[in-house]
């Protein structure tokens, strides 16, 4: 067994549910040590040291780590990894950023978005949109992965009581900078990690429809709002909600995709999905195939009828 | 900051709309007889390279891919779009994303560009790594995910597409970009323009006349099918799909 350093994901403040599912994935290759980068992250390193399976904390502390630039980060991962076998981040937008960048530091073929651990160096990942599933080998001496967070279990955040030592890095590379962001606040579970989704796709027509529509019934079923490329790429909702091979990839309990007709890219997205529900018109179209329980319907009398009889 | 160079990374992989098949002896997916397309992500980044020069911030669009003779034929639709000149980087083997980034970061030795840009990741082995490898290759800054991207001066600002939603950073050129898909919507290329387009210079290299080493580091034990779900059942009405959800726990 290996050292295993392990990208904790954070906003500043709390620690993203994506880095539970790595832990997972990291601690079948080695003894897990997780590192903490921002600004101000005490309590972001003491919620780390928390997670069952970490078995210490590494808080790198300073301004030029605070928005995960890259640019800033790689050099310290890559500098830190002369103690470790291996690089884990989980494969969200921060991770795929960081961990290619960190690999080409130190010339390693990355392995991207594993769904398992088959052996010390062995993993299967998903190629094609999920069409095919790849199990490849790395032949490097250390390895850098990013984890499907959706194919591993959530190590438990709390249960661990690991100690936590500050390291610190060259710091600002003067190659960036931060100028702001645009962050949807939602009462809404996150979809990542919400147990009920509903999705809507073109058939939604424009902004309004789909909100007045898919918004009731994601109330009543507490759940997140997804969306298919075609929805976002038509403006119906902002791009952080399209589930898909190049987007979100969920796996909620529930997923009610509405008017979704199922382009082999949006499957790629949810089709790991416990129980399916699809509404649609056409009956042959193709989510019924990967659908649980279909309903063949014109979705703007069935949902609004639904969401009444709920 | 002068008009500068612009390099464009394009892949030639399965279009967009096949499934693909995979292969019987679970040595890959088969791609004989299937329809070959410029990976879509790609095609935003020649876009964009294009609309920068249209703008006067970019002053050549140099197009790269390394694959097969056949990649040429993508080339040729780069070129088509507007595209200056292209380099095919001939492999009959895969090369892996450090193998590319490491030719496109020689490429870049060569050309010094203002600014690469590639699609963030290939339809085919989905892997979203080559725009980052050449940046740390490169000691260059990388704005991944790109949803805007301006030039003032000798700044790039880039907006990027993140999970809670955009985040934009400013960066320093010569830089690196990978595109998002609300970045642009690809032109299609007219039929003069595709005429024209097999005039334009293309030239071929090896990773060997680049002096790189492309070895694979990865090996790919099998490729398989993924598990199949269970055909589900269709409900009547409403009714029974509330039915249904209340089975589930879920209402």
């Amino acid at each position: 067994m290996g050292k295993v350093l392990l990208w904790v994901e954070h906003d500043g403040a709390a620690i993203k549910d994506a880095t539970l599912s790595a832990v997972t994935a990291a601690a079948q290759l080695g003894d897990v040590v997780a590192l903490v980068a921002g600004e101000g992250v005490d309590g972001v390193a003491a919620a780390a040291a928390q997670i069952a399976g970490v078995s210490a904390v590494l808080k790198a502390d300073d301004a030029a780590y605070a928005h995960a630039l890259a640019e800033n980060v790689a050099p310290l991962v890559a500098a830190l990894m002369a103690d470790y076998d291996a690089f884990v981040a989980p494969a969200t937008t921060t991770g795929k950023n960081v961990a290619p960048r960190v690999a080409a530091l130190l010339d390693v073929a990355q392995v991207s978005d594993i769904l398992s651990v088959e052996g010390p160096k062995t993993f299967t990942r998903p190629i094609y949109a999920g069409n095919a599933i790849a199990t490849v080998e790395s032949g490097d001496a250390k390895l850098v992965v990013t984890v499907r967070a959706t194919a591993f279990a959530k190590a438990d955040a709390t249960g661990g009581s690991a100690s936590v030592d500050a390291v610190s890095g060259a710091g600002d590379a003067g190659l960036s900078s931060f100028v702001g962001s645009e962050i949807a606040k939602s009462e809404r579970p996150e979809l990542t990690s919400a147990k009920v989704i509903v999705s809507g796709g073109r058939a939604l027509k424009d902004a309004e429809t789909f909100a007045a529509t898919i918004t009731p019934l994601a109330d009543k079923l507490g759940a997140a709002i997804g969306a298919s490329r075609a929805a976002v790429d038509a403006g119906y909702v902002p791009n952080d909600y399209q589930v898909g091979q190049t987007g979100k990839i969920v796996a909620p309990q529930v997923y009610v995709a509405v008017g979704i007709s199922g382009a082999i890219q949006h499957l790629a997205g949810m089709k790991d999905s416990k129980t399916i529900i699809a509404i649609n018109k056409d009956e042959d179209a193709p989510i019924f195939q990967v659908a649980d329980v279909g309903l063949v319907a014109d979705l703007f009398t069935a949902v609004p009828e639904l969401v009444g009889k709920l | 900051m002068s008009a500068m160079k612009a390099l464009v990374c394009v892949k030639r992989v399965i279009d967009y709309n096949v499934k693909p098949r995979v292969k019987a002896d679970g040595t890959g997916v088969e791609l004989a007889n299937v329809k070959m397309s410029m990976n879509p992500f790609d095609e935003i980044a020649v876009e964009e390279a294009i609309r920068l020069k249209e703008k006067g911030v970019v002053s050549e669009v140099v197009a790269v891919s390394v694959g097969p003779a056949k990649a040429a034929d993508t080339l040729r639709t780069a070129l088509a779009m507007g595209a200056d000149r292209a380099i095919l980087v001939q492999s009959d083997e895969d090369v892996e994303p450090l193998g590319v980034a490491k030719i496109v970061a020689a490429i870049a030795g060569e050309e010094q560009p203002g600014l690469i840009i590639t699609g963030k990741q290939a339809i085919d082995d989905d892997s979203n790594q080559v725009g980052q490898m050449v940046a740390a290759l490169l000691g260059r800054p990388q704005g991944t995910f790109a949803n805007e991207v301006s030039v003032e001066g000798d700044q790039l600002t880039v907006k990027r597409e993140i999970d809670g939603g955009l985040e934009t950073v400013k960066l320093a050129l010569p830089a690196v970009v990978t595109t998002d898909l609300r970045l642009n919507e690809p032109r299609y290329a007219s039929l003069p323009n595709i005429m024209k387009a097999k005039s334009k210079p293309l030239a071929t290299k090896t990773a060997a006349d680049l002096g790189v080493d492309v070895s694979p580091r990865l090996k790919t034990l099998k490729v398989a099918e993924p598990p199949v779900r269970a055909a589900g059942v269709k409900v009547a009405d409403v009714d029974a799909l509330v039915a249904k959800l209340k089975e589930l726990g879920v209402a």
